[in-house]
């Protein structure tokens, strides 16, 4: 008996919690922006964008280091990235000091098909790519919302490229030359006998 | 009603030296202001609703969007008709119908003002009662007729609420007329003149003895508010409709101008249990403060106001309580409030025995 009008007393109790709350936001700000007539970032729209609104992609090229994470990341595949590794002493540092190890020769986002989850913010080592504010970006062409990101001209890609062949052709030659005479060494000592390693 | 009063409709008949005149106005008005009616609550519908989770709701049809229901009533109007090839086609097409014609029905007996009633008959408060049961009739054809499960579900869901639910409503309503010793609403309305606690919500005019009826008359009002709700199919009772569990139940079929009188039936009913709580509780057309703004054109005045805020609570609990199970439905029915409702009867029956 207790319980059953301890329930009563609950229901009507609570009935009258969830009542007063909606009677606080009857009269609370509204968030709407009245968007067409006032832009969300204009001082006369009176509001900003809320932190967590999903507008169209960056990535900042001077600190982006190609790790290829946000493209592993991206569930619809519309980013991808392309890198060419970096000769030693070749590239300027990234914007945050760090080396930079790779070249970032193609970095493109396909904004048709980009879902804007925000997935791949998350995994970006450098903070180079984030939500901006801009949404207004529409296209009569598909093709141009094929966004790139990198500056880099074919020009420069292929003398990079060329850089990268001639150093690692050095380094091959180095190494076999390197490799050639350790094994030199190797023969000169094979006679020896056996008996260091107690075997 | 023993002391004879000007009436609004002997005064029109007296000016216009026509009853027919008189008759077609006293008939026309209550439409007219069910139209204008309708028209309000539904865009009080919009904007609480929107303002409830702070947006701004319609804003494009005219200033604030104020004439979005007229926009939404000729959208109804312009959309093709369709009856189902499966559908019992004349009870497909009589129950939206039939349902209006309810809700409206109930007009008859509402008193506006002192002066103004459309038919002050003398079994009001048990013909009003009559004709919010006769909606359920006007669900059930419309979900068997339309052939199509989930309307199906939803009548008889429909049923199984409505039927619970009299039960407390008729004992609540039962109670007022022990305390008024009277079903003509227009005599329940003048036993509470004066000031507001003479209202039957405060246990009716008396003695400082009524402060033990009290609880049990507030109790009462509260039973009635909820009945109310579960009668009108709003939320949280609003399992007849359910759109989550069976699209939109007894309405699922209909289309255009059958769905819209389907929605008006609902406004309807909802001013209809609103005003009934009004004056049966408090007060009707009199006005709270003794003679302050007493008389008949207040009397118009604070009956709609006091209809509007029940029509308010209405909305605003719509927007505040999820959609209750069938079977906690059903509980708060048969469990709580069918033994409460007898509680209050016995104890209103008691304090009308001994005052």
């Amino acid at each position: 008996m207790k319980k059953y009008l301890n329930n009563i007393w609950l229901g009507i109790y609570t009935v009258l919690i969830g009542m007063k709350i909606t009677f606080v936001h009857l009269f609370a700000k509204n968030v709407t922006v009245q968007y067409p007539n006032k832009h969300p970032l204009d001082k006369a729209g009176g509001d900003k964008m809320p932190m967590n609104a999903r507008n169209r992609i960056f990535n900042d090229m001077e600190l982006c280091n190609g790790c290829n994470g946000c493209a592993r990341a991206c569930p619809v595949n519309c980013i991808t990235v392309e890198t060419l590794k970096v000769v030693p002493g070749d590239a300027p540092p990234l914007k945050n000091g760090e080396k930079r190890g790779l070249w970032v020769t193609n970095y493109t986002i396909d904004f048709a098909k980009c879902c804007f989850c925000g997935l791949c913010i998350d995994p970006c080592p450098t903070e180079a790519i984030k939500m901006t504010t801009e949404f207004e970006y529409s296209q009569y062409d598909r093709g141009n919302l094929l966004y790139k990101f990198s500056k880099m001209t074919d020009e420069q890609i292929k003398q990079k490229k060329e850089l990268l062949a001639n150093f690692t052709a050095e380094k091959a030659k180095k190494e076999a030359e390197a490799k050639k005479a350790a094994e030199q060494a190797k023969a000169a000592e094979a006679p020896k006998p056996e008996t260091g390693d107690g075997k | 009603m023993e002391h004879q009063i000007l009436t609004f409709y002997d005064w029109v008949a007296k000016l216009s030296s026509s009853e027919l005149v008189a008759l077609i106005l006293i008939v026309t008005l209550p439409l007219v202001f069910l139209i204008v009616y309708a028209l309000v609550a539904i865009l009080g519908e919009l904007k609480i609703s929107a303002f409830i989770q702070e947006r701004l709701g319609p804003m494009r049809t005219g200033p604030w969007g104020i004439i979005q229901p007229v926009a939404e009533v000729v959208k109804l109007l312009q959309k093709e008709d369709i009856t189902p090839d499966a559908a019992n086609k004349p009870l497909f097409n009589m129950a939206p119908f039939l349902m209006f014609t309810a809700a409206y029905a109930g007009f008859a007996v509402i008193p506006f003002s002192s002066h103004f009633v459309p038919a002050g008959i003398n079994l009001g408060l048990f013909y009003i009662f009559a004709m919010g049961s006769l909606a359920v009739i006007g669900l059930v054809m419309g979900g068997w007729a339309s052939n199509n499960k989930y309307s199906l579900l939803g009548a008889l869901r429909s049923v199984a609420q409505i039927v619970s639910y009299e039960i407390p409503a008729a004992i609540v309503i039962l109670s007022i007329v022990v305390l008024a010793s009277s079903m003509n609403l227009q005599v329940i309305n003048a036993n509470q003149g004066g000031w507001f606690w003479n209202w039957y919500v405060f246990g009716g005019p008396g003695s400082i003895w009524k402060l033990l009826v009290i609880p049990f008359t507030f109790g009462m009002f509260l039973l009635y508010l909820i009945a109310s709700l579960a009668e009108t199919n709003r939320t949280p009772f609003d399992i007849p409709e359910g759109e989550s569990e069976i699209v939109a139940g007894y309405h699922t079929e209909y289309s255009g101008m059958k769905f819209a009188m389907f929605f008006f039936a609902e406004y309807a009913n909802m001013f209809v249990v609103a005003a009934l709580l009004s004056i049966l509780f408090f007060g009707g057309w009199n006005s709270p403060f003794g003679d302050f703004m007493n008389g008949p054109i207040w009397g118009v005045f604070w009956f709609i106001s006091k209809s509007f805020f029940f029509v308010f609570v209405q909305i605003w609990l719509r927007w505040t309580l999820p959609r209750l199970r069938v079977d906690q439905l059903m509980g708060v029915s048969w469990k709580v409030m069918t033994p409460v409702a007898f509680l209050c009867f016995f104890a209103v029956g008691l304090w009308a025995m001994l005052k």
